[in-house]
């Protein structure tokens, strides 16, 4: 399985290194630097690789490398899935992923990686056990850890793997005992010139935050679940129950998790919140263009659209822009040639509405393509696929919790092509 | 004592004196501090290893968080070290004893992990102890030491073989992944200790921890494919190379009835069911394990259930997408047909990932939607990316070859971008358009005469190369202008590229052959020209052409050859994926992804010619297929339901097995006691106790006889009574198990009574559930029970009469249907939107029934899901004559909001639509055939008062709908 792990930056240093195995030398990784090289954008570095007696599987987060040696056959999504993981639990632990973070926590992470694989096969991954096992820092915590010169393992010894419920530890107790969840939908959509969808489908995630004393089993149900078309859900979900009454019932990890994502199909209408006039046009001649864009309310259910901001990637030829933004503000990037609008909440009354001229390097032919227009936006209170909670039930504890709901819509991958 | 110890020491490791000196202090924070700078070190890649010696005293430090860090240390220089790390050994002999099962864990694994071939015997007597310790988080550790022992000395391989059969014997779900891990990496090849323990696995697998899943999957698809028959045999040879083929589906049925059915082994279809549910694993890993044992062991008609999962991967981590969508190109023909959109590129997309969609997008398309497909590809031309670009030419391309009936139009769009201004664009078209006209010459000379005109713009040698190459071989065509591109590029001779001086050369060759009148002196000229070329390649197929084409005295016979020699007819090019060629590795597999075999890679066995019989007796465990149900029929309902109840009694049973465990949070009534050790056949006792259950087994248990010995029904029992009874106890059953049952109790019918059909009698309903093979048919799942007390042979259907349009897709045939048993089959039926019946005789081996199926109008359509607002504006149309309102009184029952809902789905196959106000319901669905949306709209006013409005765009079905929801709502 995985044989060893390097750590490497943007700029191609490695900072850390753990074997699980013998020891493997880093120059492995010339391979990989090779590839990079020649890929110029991160993004497009092949994320496995095959050297000499080696497989070297790779993915990019947070402006690092997670690069690991694989020696024999193993299911590439296997080794990619974990390495999500192992960064989504230093995200966890530290907050952020990113160089500065990992060398501050040094031996924190050694011990994370110490703990989560043994002899290359993953052993605990669970946020959960891992946690209880190796403290996350906290600020009070290194301030105490530098008085007392204790650091972060765990003196007591964990209990969480010999429980039935990994994902649960034993003993858990608030005061306040509260459950929220978020249902986020995202927007994935394709519209075409004239507006219409060539494509759009609804991403949602149900995150939660569950501080509850002891062993809650919980029922939640919604008042639409034939909505949703593909789910998958949290270790912890009864699937059995799901497929028969559409609730889900769960013991709940302590603290953040995501309990399931859902899939809102295309067959389905989706409603698209805005609408998008725009109008971009280069000229043969004189070296200059036009852009007009005014963004309107389309489907919003009453609500109002806030956070938006459309991004445009220009041709490369475009050198500079003079526009005015009837709302907002914009920028434009002169190295990459990225537009920005940032427009804030849209009023129906007043639309908002960016026009003007953008100037074009001299001599140099007229784009064939207009850009297209990535839109973000956020909508307070509102799932845009109509998807309700109905109730949350407790069982197996007597306490009375607090229990809340909140919905957004956002943007994902939300294009205009002109 | 430091003092002492850095005096010896040679200079380059004077920096960690102060290390050393905090290791050898008595206070626990300087020795954590120290420590925790070395392994900062270690992480760093910097070498520590000079202080071992100071490092492996503390080994047995009580401060628990130093010991840690001691360990991490060990297990990274013991190998270096030797001599001084067996020191440490005696700590980890002491740990094994201790009394918390999570130090007897951790000495087990550093011990393990120290790569030390003295310590050999100590490592397998303390994992052999391991693997019987009470406590399953040790034996779990023992499970991971194994291959590591393994890798250190394979000579203990048989010794490690007991263990590891030992471990799998093993119920916990913490040690069956692990246990299977060293399987595969101690003994694959040792099949035969799978038998014992593969039901046990099987019904673990929901509850193992998700890496753990991945591996036992993997497994076990290479078991089925050692163990269990070729599900799609009866379909023409070679399971996943048939999967291909798209116009199979037609023939099936006739294949069948001449072929002896296949039936499916009842632990083959365990290993499906129980994998199914974990395609909604959040760990793309596992998905992609479960999605690969489906394509490799599943009937053909149930692979599809991966298609949704598989694209649900797509839109998850951007590195996930990527290696998936490689790994599933395979995959894609047919099954994700319907998630087409899924697949269209964002211009912000990385252009890998362009390309591999644009090679999902090609291998998707078919007649029927190219149109969209080639629409779509038109956006992408325009793109800023050029290579990508290129990409969406060559798709085209590919695109055209693949279905005839666009060649043209793409041909056409091609030319289009001939004038086109970026250089790249028009050769990359050039290059295609050149392997479309080799198919069709003759159709297509006034492209070749557009392009030939191109030469005096195009500078892209490979274009102009193959524009001359175009013209040259079908000169005949294009009689008056390759003389006079001959001339042109004559001209132009010597400045022009090599590849494209070559293709002169042939130009003029081919020219003197067929028209030696008007350039027999261009091609001399050219000729001449090339003789005296920088490049010899050139030079020397001047000579050589020259020899060959221009009779001389001395010119051998090959000349005479000459004209077939250059104006052979040439097989036009096969435009293929890039991506070909890689299906005989496991899907999902390293190896599959880099198309060459990796170390360590297990080849999948074919499918064996016949069932290894006698070994299926010792698949023992957990007793779970006594139970054996006609497989083929994955639509039957009672017998999953079943199963699902089962399954869940089994689902609690290995936590409480484990003595640690005392939280459980089962909260099923269920004894435990019927689950008891020996369950290779259903005791008695659990028969009596789970007298419920086995009437469904009962009425399912036909054509196989069950392993369990504990049932031998009387053949003729009234089965009119019973089946009323399994009714009455399937509203007992845990609502949880009704898999199908989900929201409303499908109504059945009578097809057949059982004195009419002396003894078979016929019941039917309409599932609801989407008939696969066809979506515009509706589903009808038909369960036929033998009354009779001889055996009904050859059920099927014959004779189908139907209304103008109507359509059937027969269920398949039923080759034998013992006495007291029972069936269930799906057929598909398109009704047309109308309620005329479907008119049929069913057929017996000796006897033919007339019947009939008449649907409820409430059965022709499906749901769909609209928001509130869609609800409006799809109303608003649907106006006037298209809108029927009948007031009604509400019946007394049926007076709250959730009764009116359960009331109308179950009159209709609508869904509800989400709405503000409680004073009304709304449900909609689309008619079945046409697509015609039906809204229905029940307001509700005081005192049970209501008001019902049917819009449809097709009135008679809105006018009957508006009859039954009446009666449904007023009785």
């Amino acid at each position: 399985m995985i044989h060893s792990l390097f750590l490497i930056n943007h700029t191609g240093d490695i900072f850390l290194e753990k074997h699980w195995k013998s020891v493997i030398s880093r120059s492995v990784c010339d391979y990989f630097f090779e590839a990079k090289e020649k890929a110029v954008d991160p993004e497009n570095v092949p994320p496995v690789l095959q050297t000499p007696h080696h497989y070297l599987i790779t993915i990019y987060r947070g402006k690092l490398f997670f690069l690991s040696v694989i020696q024999t056959e193993v299911p590439p999504l296997f080794v990619i899935e974990f390495l999500h993981r192992v960064a989504d639990t230093f995200q966890d632990y530290f907050g952020e992923c990113s160089e500065v973070i990992i060398k501050d926590n040094v031996v924190t992470v050694y011990e994370l990686l110490e703990e989560m694989l043994d002899n290359g096969f993953p052993l605990a991954t669970e946020s959960n056990v891992l946690k209880e096992m190796i403290r996350p820092p906290t600020i009070l915590r290194s301030v105490v850890n530098t008085l007392t010169g204790s650091s972060n393992v765990g003196d007591t010894l964990p209990t969480g793997q010999l429980s039935n419920i990994p994902w649960r530890r034993a003993g858990v107790k608030y005061t306040n005992n509260e459950a929220y969840f978020d249902v986020i939908e995202e927007i994935d959509a394709i519209l075409d010139k004239s507006g219409t969808t060539v494509f759009a489908e609804i991403q949602g995630v149900i995150e939660a935050c569950v501080r509850l004393t002891g062993m809650p089993d919980l029922t939640l149900s919604f008042m639409n679940p034939r909505l949703l078309d593909d789910v998958s859900f949290h270790p912890c979900v009864r699937f059995k129950r799901w497929e028969s009454e559409r609730v889900l019932s769960f013991i709940p990890p302590d603290g953040n998790f995501t309990l399931m994502t859902y899939h809102v199909s295309s067959q389905n209408l989706v409603a698209i919140p805005v609408y998008v006039k725009q109008n971009i046009s280069f000229f043969e001649t004189g070296n200059c263009g036009r852009l007009d864009i005014t963004i309107g309310p389309k489907q919003t259910m009453g609500k109002t659209v806030e956070g938006l901001m459309v991004t445009v990637h220009m041709p490369k030829a475009v050198l500079s822009t003079n526009l005015t933004a009837s709302q907002g503000n914009y920028t434009y990037d002169l190295a990459t040639k990225v537009l920005v609008w940032d427009v804030g909440k849209l009023n129906p009354q007043k639309l908002p509405n960016l026009r003007g001229s953008l100037s074009m390097q001299a001599g140099a032919p007229k784009p064939e393509e207009n850009p297209s227009l990535n839109i973000d936006l956020k909508i307070q209170q509102l799932a845009i696929s109509g998807l309700k909670v109905s109730r949350l039930d407790m069982y197996g504890e007597k306490y009375k919790p607090f229990k809340g709901v909140k919905y957004v819509t956002k943007a994902g991958k939300f294009q205009v092509r002109t | 004592m430091s003092v002492y110890i850095h005096s010896h020491m040679d200079p380059a490791s004077d920096v960690h004196d102060d290390l050393k000196e905090m290791l050898d202090s008595n206070k626990d924070s300087l020795k954590l501090e120290a420590m925790k700078r070395i392994v900062a070190m270690i992480a760093r890649g910097k070498n520590a290893s000079d202080l071992f010696p100071a490092v492996v005293k503390n080994v047995a430090c009580k401060n628990i968080e130093v010991k840690k860090l001691v360990y991490v240390y060990l297990v990274r220089y013991a190998e270096e070290q030797q001599d001084l790390a067996l020191l440490s050994i005696s700590t980890f002999q002491r740990g094994l004893k201790d009394p918390n099962q999570l130090i007897r864990a951790s000495a087990l694994r550093v011990l393990s992990s120290i790569r030390v071939t003295i310590i050999v015997p100590i490592m397998m007597l303390a994992i052999k102890e391991a693997a019987s310790d009470m406590s399953p988080y040790v034996r779990k550790t023992a499970a991971h030491a194994i291959p590591k022992l393994y890798s250190l000395d394979p000579e203990q391989k048989d010794q490690l073989i007991e263990v590891i059969e030992k471990l799998l014997a093993d119920k916990t779900t913490l040690v069956a992944g692990s246990v299977v891990m060293a399987f595969e990496e101690v003994c694959p090849e040792r099949i035969d200790l799978i038998h014992k323990n593969y039901r046990k696995l099987c019904n673990l697998l929901i509850d193992v921890e998700e890496w753990g899943q991945v591996v036992i999957i993997n497994m076990l698809t290479r078991y089925a494919r050692t163990q269990f028959l070729n599900p799609n045999i009866n379909e023409g040879g070679g399971g996943e190379k048939t999967f291909y083929g798209s116009d199979e589906e037609e023939d099936e049925d006739e294949e069948e009835k001449e072929k002896k059915p296949y039936v499916m082994d009842p632990d083959h279809r365990l290993l499906l069911r129980n994998t199914k549910p974990l395609l909604q694993s959040r760990n793309a890993a596992v998905v992609m394990a479960v999605a690969q044992l489906y394509f490799h062991l599943a009937p053909k008609a149930e692979v599809g259930v991966i298609a949704k999962a598989l694209v649900r991967l797509l839109r998850s981590h951007r590195f996930t997408q990527f290696t998936y969508l490689f790994s599933h190109l395979y995959v894609s023909q047919g099954m994700f047909e319907p998630y087409l959109k899924s697949f269209y590129i964002r211009s912000t997309d990385p252009t890998q990932i362009k390309v591999l969609k644009l090679e999902v997008l090609t291998n998707l398309a078919n007649e029927t939607n190219i149109s969209t497909i080639l629409r779509e590809f038109q956006t992408y031309i325009k793109s800023m990316d050029k290579d990508f670009v290129a990409a969406t030419i060559q798709a085209i391309g590919r695109c055209a070859t693949n279905i005839g009936e666009v060649r043209d139009t793409c041909l056409n769009g091609l030319v289009q971008l001939l004038s086109n201004r970026d250089e790249l664009v028009v050769a990359e078209s050039v290059v295609v358009i050149k392997k479309l006209l080799q198919m069709q010459p003759e159709k297509h000379s006034d492209i070749i005469k557009h392009m030939a005109k191109l030469t005096d713009n195009i500078q892209v040698p490979m274009a102009r190369a193959s524009i001359l190459w175009l013209i040259g071989e079908y000169c005949e065509h294009v009689p008056k202008i390759a003389p006079d591109v001959l001339r042109k590029m004559a001209k132009s001779f010597t400045n022009e590229e090599d590849i494209v001086k070559l293709q002169i050369i042939n130009l003029a060759a081919k020219l003197y052959l067929t028209n030696s009148k008007q350039t027999k002196l261009l091609t001399q000229y050219v000729l001449n020209l090339a003789k005296y070329d920088q490049n010899y390649d050139i030079r020397d197929r001047a000579r050589f052409i020259r020899q060959l084409i221009v009779p001389t005295e001395k010119s051998g016979a090959l000349s005479k050859y000459a004209k077939k020699l250059f104006l052979a007819l040439k097989p036009a090019p096969v435009l293929e994926s890039p991506f070909k060629d890689r299906d005989h590795f496991q899907l999902g597999s390293l190896s599959h992804l880099l198309n060459a075999k990796a170390g360590g890679y297990q080849e999948l066995p074919d499918w064996p010619e016949a069932a290894p019989d006698p070994l299926r007796a010792q698949r023992g465990g957990e007793g779970v297929c006594a139970g054996t149900f006609d497989l083929c029929f994955p639509f039957s309902s009672e017998q999953s339901s079943e199963e699902e109840e089962r399954k869940h009694e089994r689902k609690s049973k290995p936590r409480k097995s484990d003595s640690e465990s005392e939280s459980d949070e089962e909260e099923e009534s269920e004894s435990e006691s019927s689950q008891s050790e020996s369950e290779d056949s259903e005791s008695e006792a659990e028969v009596k106790k789970k007298k419920k259950v086995m009437i469904h087994r009962k009425r399912n248990r036909y054509r196989k006889k069950p392993y369990g010995a504990a049932e031998s029904k009387p053949p003729s029992k009234p089965v009119k009574t019973e089946s009323k009874k399994e009714k009455k106890e399937m509203s007992l059953l845990d609502l949880d198990d009704c898999e199908f049952f989900s929201s409303l109790a499908l109504k059945n019918y009578e097809l057949l009574h059982r004195i009419t059909g002396e003894g078979l009698s016929v019941e039917y309903c309409f599932s609801r559930q989407p008939f696969s093979p066809d979506g515009n048919m509706v589903a009808v799942q038909m369960q036929f029970t033998n009354n009779a007390t001889s055996d009904t042979k050859n059920l099927h259907m014959e004779d189908v009469k139907l209304q103008s349009g109507m359509r059937v897709k027969e269920f398949p045939e039923i080759e034998l249907l013992p006495a007291g048993e029972t069936a269930t089959a799906v057929m598909g039926i398109d009704f047309c939107d109308s309620t005329q019946a479907a008119n049929f005789q069913l057929c017996t081996h000796t006897r033919k029934f007339f019947v009939s199926i008449q649907p409820p109008v409430g059965e022709l359509m499906r749901p769909v899901f609209l928001t509130e607002n869609e609800f409006k504006k799809e109303q608003g149309q649907l106006m006037g004559m298209n809108e029927i309102t009948e007031r009604l009184t509400l019946d007394v029952k049926c007076r709250n909001e959730h009764a009116i809902v359960q009331r109308v789905t179950t009159a209709a196959n609508l869904s509800r639509v989400p709405c503000g106000s409680d004073k009304e319901c709304r449900f909609a669905g689309k008619t079945v055939t046409s697509g015609s949306l039906v809204l229905v709209t029940v307001a509700t006013k005081e005192e049970g008062a209501a008001q019902l409005t049917v819009n449809c765009e097709k009135m008679v079905i809105g006018t009957m709908l508006v009859k039954d929801i009446l009666l449904a709502l007023t009785q």
